[in-house]
């Protein structure tokens, strides 16, 4: 009970905090924080519109947040999460270009092999730490690089526009190939996968003995072996289950959102995503709400820009402020709790 | 110049790890700690050096209270720490090194300094090598080096003799001899009796994080043993159980660990039976268990349990044909911090169902937390548990039907009520058929508990004993690498 009033009151505390550093950063820059308020709460869900451009960025980002619940489980810091994301997003828009049947076969298969393509990617890195002994951050942030080059490569290489050559993208993909929506952007089946998505993984970091394992090998690897658990087994099975599911939000972004194969196809939802999973302090049932969050400072951010002549790179500034505090005052919240015991044991 | 620490209390959670030291150093002495690994000797350095500070107590040096807060602190009072492993920064030269912490100089008068004060000690560096290419004695001559020419009158050796050759510690033990004779205060920290007895003045024996006693060497090897390991009590016997066929047989088998090598080993346990492992730390006896539970490749040999030959089994292989180890390390090899006494159950059932049954997983806990007289609750969590708890727990996670169970330090750090409980367990189990195989460093349990113990010194069996016949005496003497029978 305590613990929980305390992560609560710490969520709290930090968000004050970053609500006062964020205003005097606005006052600074001249503009007024309640106006640029008002102006990123109206940009993110102040219309129809704009409300399914905010629920179409949620989406890839609860999708690669949900996998990195699983990663950080397993004690691994996932950081090749963006280039499974941008993996997912090539392998769909393969097939979306590639692949004419009727529209439900198509977007299926697009689907299936965006989670491929990304559990593939995610497995590479797994590899390259369990049998590679190369850090999974190193790894991964290498593999990031070459999925974005491959990415680029592609849009002005070989699937380039009939006659140009442009990093504005692809051709569109063919309609067949687009989620259905209702209205203009918005792709219920795309809200459905991440709702599910954040539920199955809820659900299995509670309920199975995969995710009872998986916590076992993250927290101490020497001890769950020793009780008899293969650590490269949950491993290697953690960065294949984030890296389908980022893959998943990659391809739900092209044949959901973008309709083509563009260079910044991540949106860069993958970094974002890490920072979503430490604000939830890695629990699978507070990153709808956080994520949720962070797409309207991102996407409600642009009005600032637009309305303001403010810096677009500001709601960055707004998520990275956030976190940090975050984890600030968490860190401040343990070493109290240390001291506590200590004089505890003292007294 | 005297140094004197007196009533000093340190506490890590429950371990008290000093609990009341009381000690004192003139100087131009020589002077030993001796005690076994746990004894609370590290920590007591690392409060005198100024790494930890203590919960209470005093240190002074001639008679001047000294208020240390980090190393820093220490050295300039004049106390430097040579640590197991030499605080040498790999990539930089040695000169860089010699630098550290310096106060301002050009590096010209350094190097001469560093030449000067080398040559005192029949030393010979290169200043412009990286350090990564010296051996570990040669950084330790380099950090010996360093702590005098920033200004140490005290100098303490954690354990400096591990891996270092016969000619580096002969070269180190007489430079240690003429800082002494210049009229330093050398403490030279140690587990093994025989470098204490060739190098030391006085020794200060500890046990269990007090001091136990002091002695002016030359003295007879009986008393240091006896102190180290405590009175030798009268031992009961454990009645000899029926014993089955063989339940672990080891053929001519040779490990290496990197600490300790074994060579040419061959043992056998039968079901029922209860084999000690006895020796100083580092004998070999973990390098034993490690590889009879699969954790450590053997590079000859073969390991039988029961008639299956499993040499060639990993330690999950192992563990399914009945091989079970618990290593000392509870915590870190064991347990699983965070995670609560029902969540181990679980993992330890080794499930292939999908979901956890957690309704039912908790009332099972519950029983088991009673069977196994717990003192914690179903969702307390491994680190919130004392010692003697999480032996318990872990022991009630281990089948009641294995083959083998090798244990290292099954009491180490219990008070004597969780280790009465601990052996009536395992003697229950043994009843049932299982081998036992422990280490341990504390003469009695060995006694009283082994049907045979195996006494190892510097890696090889030293001497096979018959446990009913033997005597804390002689047991004592042997592990100091000394047959007297």
């Amino acid at each position: 009970m305590r613990a929980a009033w305390n992560r609560a009151g710490s969520k709290t505390i930090a968000v004050a905090l970053a609500v006062l550093v964020t205003a005097a950063l606005l006052l600074a820059s001249g503009a007024s924080p309640i106006e640029s308020f008002r102006l990123i709460w109206q940009g993110s869900v102040g219309s129809g519109p704009k409300a399914a451009d905010t629920l179409m960025a949620w989406v890839p980002l609860v999708l690669a947040a949900s996998g990195l619940v699983v990663t950080f489980a397993a004690g691994l810091w996932n950081i090749g999460v963006e280039g499974q994301v941008v993996m997912g997003a090539i392998a769909a828009s393969w097939v979306a270009r590639e692949f004419h049947a009727p529209s439900a076969a198509v977007i299926t298969v697009a689907l299936i092999a965006g989670i491929i393509g990304g559990l593939l990617w995610g497995l590479f890195a797994g590899v390259l730490r369990v049998y590679g002994k190369v850090n999974e951050i190193f790894g991964g942030l290498g593999l990031d690089f070459v999925a974005t080059g491959l990415v680029v490569y592609l849009v002005i290489g070989p699937w380039k526009r009939a006659g140009i050559a442009s990093t504005s993208g692809t051709d569109p993909f063919p309609k067949e190939a687009w989620l259905p929506t209702v209205g203009d952007k918005l792709a219920p089946i795309a809200i459905v996968l991440a709702v599910l998505a954040v539920i199955a993984v809820y659900f299995l970091m509670r309920g199975t003995f995969f995710g009872l394992r998986l916590k076992a090998v993250g927290a101490n690897p020497a001890s769950a072996y020793i009780i008899g658990l293969s650590t490269s087994r949950y491993l290697l099975s953690a960065m294949a289950i984030c890296g389908g599911l980022a893959g998943l939000g990659g391809a739900v972004q092209a044949i959901g959102f973008q309709h083509k194969l563009v260079p910044a196809i991540s949106g860069g939802y993958g970094f974002l995503a890490i920072l979503v999973v430490l604000l939830a302090g890695f629990r699978a049932s507070l990153i709808a709400p956080i994520a949720f969050f962070f797409v309207m400072i991102s996407v409600g951010g642009t009005q600032l820009s637009l309305r303001l002549g403010l810096n677009s790179s500001l709601g960055g500034v707004v998520q990275g402020t956030l976190v940090l505090l975050t984890v600030l005052v968490g860190g401040w919240q343990v070493r109290r709790a240390r001291q506590r015991v200590r004089l505890e044991a003292e007294g | 110049m005297s140094l004197e620490l007196r009533d000093i209390h340190k506490h890590f959670g429950r371990v008290r790890a000093n609990d009341g030291v009381t000690l004192r150093v003139e100087a131009g002495e020589l002077h030993g700690l001796l005690g076994e690994n746990g004894a609370g000797k590290s920590t007591l350095m690392k409060v005198l050096s100024g790494f930890i500070e203590p919960d209470s107590g005093t240190i002074s040096l001639d008679e001047t209270t000294l208020q240390m807060r980090s190393p820093r602190d220490a050295i300039a009072a004049g106390i430097g720490m040579l640590h197991q492993d030499p605080l040498v920064f790999l990539p930089f030269s040695v000169l860089d090194n010699f630098l550290l912490g310096s106060p301002p100089i050009d590096r010209d008068s350094a190097r001469g300094e560093l030449d000067r004060l080398a040559a005192d000690f029949g030393f010979s560096f290169d200043p412009d090598a990286p350090a990564r290419t010296l051996t570990v004695g040669e950084r330790q001559q380099l950090e010996i080096v360093r702590l005098l020419w920033l200004g140490a009158k005290v100098l303490i050796l954690d354990e400096p003799t591990t891996g270092i050759s016969a000619t580096q510690q002969s070269l180190l033990f007489e430079a240690l001899r003429t800082l002494a004779g210049q009229g330093m205060i050398v403490i030279f920290v140690s587990h093994k009796l025989e470098e204490i007895e060739v190098l030391c003045d006085r020794v200060t024996v500890m046990r269990r994080g007090r001091t136990v006693g002091e002695a002016t060497l030359p003295v007879a090897i009986d008393t240091l043993v006896e102190m180290m390991f405590g009175e030798a009590v009268a031992v009961t016997g454990r009645p000899p159980g029926v014993r089955g066929g063989p339940a672990l047989r080891l053929d001519g088998i040779a490990a290496d660990d990197r600490l300790t090598r074994l060579e040419d080993l061959t043992l056998e346990v039968r079901a029922g039976e209860v084999l000690g492992l006895a020796g100083l730390e580092g004998s070999g006896q973990r390098t034993l268990l490690r590889a009879c539970a699969g954790l450590l490749a053997t590079t000859a040999g073969t390991i039988e349990v029961g008639d299956r030959d499993v040499t060639k089994r990993d330690y999950h292989q192992r563990l399914a044909a009945g091989v079970h180890y618990l290593p000392a390390g509870r915590l870190e090899e064991g347990l699983i911090r965070g995670l609560t006494i029902t969540e181990h159950f679980q993992l330890a059932s080794g499930s292939n169902r999908f979901l956890v049954p957690w309704a039912d997983a908790r009332g099972d806990a519950e029983k088991r937390i009673a069977k196994h007289s717990i003192k914690g609750a179903s969702d307390t969590t491994a680190e919130a548990l004392s010692g003697g708890n999480q032996q318990r727990l872990l022991l009630a996670m281990v089948p009641p039907d294995v083959k083998v169970l090798l244990m290292e330090h099954p009491t180490r750090g219990l008070d004597i009520a969780s280790a009465d409980w601990v052996w009536g367990q395992l003697i229950q189990r043994v009843e049932a058929g299982t081998a036992v195989v422990f280490a341990s460093a504390d003469l009695d349990e060995l006694l009283r508990y082994s049907d045979r113990i195996v006494v190892f010194f510097a890696g090889r069996v030293f001497k096979m004993l018959d446990a009913s016949t033997a005597d804390a005496d002689q047991l004592g003497h042997l592990i100091g690498g000394r047959d007297v029978a």
